[in-house]
């Protein structure tokens, strides 16, 4: 069990990450990295999301039929996710406005589909859990990486705080569209670069 | 007033908010499926298509079915259902009716359930409170927009085959680049119009 468990993180986090392995979940992961603090929010609801979902639907693996097997999915996840935009409304209303769109977006998050798919319909609640966790986490630090320097280049501020003096010229393009595309290029490829040569090495 | 209203969202659809290039909307399937001008071709009017009809009948169900009743939070799950029904139906019906348009769209349909720009123009459409034809023009300009960018992308990876690309940017890291310089002309189309 324990063997399974670290697999399982090393897979998430690493060799086999949504993000920059299966290239899974990218719209949600350029469209809120603008600002360190609704990246943070956005995450902690995606990594509630996906354990919950592969729980309940590994939970309910034999007695989903195949052929709605995807709309029974989606509406698991869904129901999980008006949760998630009914806590944050009450909680962080500021935030969830700013968010927008992108909270019901969840549904459609590739991610949690493509893990509820390979995973989660063929194994235990308990390791499909971990591995919703562990595929949560492993698109949450991406995003976090993305949007510290987003937001650091972009308006010279960590969490909202002035971090670089007035000596500091916005990088304006950093918070617009095509700063997304840039950073998450540069992203993948400085991750591809290490995880493959990791991976060819062993 | 409202018909005005309508055509400028129509154009700010397309250019100025485009739903794939300033939304990052349906990002999964444009990585994917940009390689050849002919399949692009055929998803970007199966989206279009649907999000065309999906926008105006979750408008319609959103405001006369799910405001009345107070069941507003409910939304997500009914607006995913209306579409999934939405393009099994279409789906079905262009399989009797025509096989060359099946052909041509048929495979693609399945793949649109899941593309996030289609509930992403639902959403967007109530969070603006827009009205019904607002609702039309906006999931059709959204939809064009989709399917020019889409095309764009295509032309520009097929002649990109001959060319060399360093090795840990093939695939996703080139496109992404590439994305991010035609995000980048299409903000010259900003300050047009503007819709929030």
């Amino acid at each position: 069990m324990k063997g399974t468990a670290k697999k399982i993180f090393r897979e998430g986090l690493f060799t086999n990450n949504p993000v920059f392995v299966q290239i899974l979940g990218i719209c949600s992961t350029l469209a809120v990295t603008n600002k360190l603090k609704n990246t943070a929010v956005m995450v902690a609801g995606l990594i509630f999301v996906t354990a919950f979902s592969s729980f309940t639907i590994s939970l309910l693996r034999k007695a989903i039929p195949s052929r709605v097997r995807m709309m029974t999915q989606v509406l698991i996840i869904a129901s999980y996710v008006i949760m998630v935009d009914i806590i944050l409304k009450a909680y962080l209303p500021d935030i969830s406005k700013q968010l927008g769109p992108y909270v019901g977006l969840i549904i459609t998050n590739c991610i949690i589909m493509g893990r509820a798919e390979a995973f989660a319909m063929s194994n235990k609640p308990g390791p499909s859990f971990l591995d919703g966790i562990a595929s949560g986490l492993g698109y949450a630090y991406v995003l976090l990486v993305i949007a510290f320097f987003r937001e650091l280049l972009g308006s010279g501020k960590i969490w909202e705080i002035t971090v670089l003096g007035g000596w500091w010229v916005n990088w304006s393009m950093m918070v617009m569209a095509s700063g997304a595309f840039f950073m998450l290029a540069l992203f993948i490829w400085v991750m591809k670069g290490v995880v493959l040569k990791e991976r060819s090495a062993t | 007033m409202s018909f005005i209203g309508a055509f400028a969202i129509f154009f700010a659809a397309i250019f100025t908010n485009n739903i794939l290039l300033t939304n990052y909307l349906g990002m999964c399937s444009f990585l994917s499926v940009s390689r050849e001008v002919k399949t692009s071709l055929g998803l970007g009017a199966a989206v279009t298509f649907v999000m065309t009809f999906t926008s105006v009948i979750n408008w319609a169900v959103y405001r006369y079915l799910l405001v009345p009743h107070d069941l507003v939070y409910l939304r997500y799950i009914v607006f995913i259902v209306i579409i999934a029904a939405f393009v099994q139906l279409v789906e079905m019906a262009i399989e009797r009716l025509s096989d060359a348009l099946y052909a041509a769209l048929g495979i693609f349909l399945p793949l649109i359930t899941v593309n996030c720009a289609i509930l992403g123009v639902s959403l967007f459409m109530v969070i603006r409170a827009y009205g019904f034809w607002q609702s039309f023009a906006y999931g059709l300009g959204s939809g064009l927009g989709w399917l020019l960018a889409i095309l764009a992308m295509a032309g520009i990876r097929q002649k990109m085959k001959t060319s060399r690309v360093p090795s840990g940017l093939e695939g996703a890291g080139i496109t992404l680049i590439i994305a991010g310089i035609m995000a980048m002309a299409f903000t010259g189309f900003s300050g047009m119009i503007d819709i929030t």
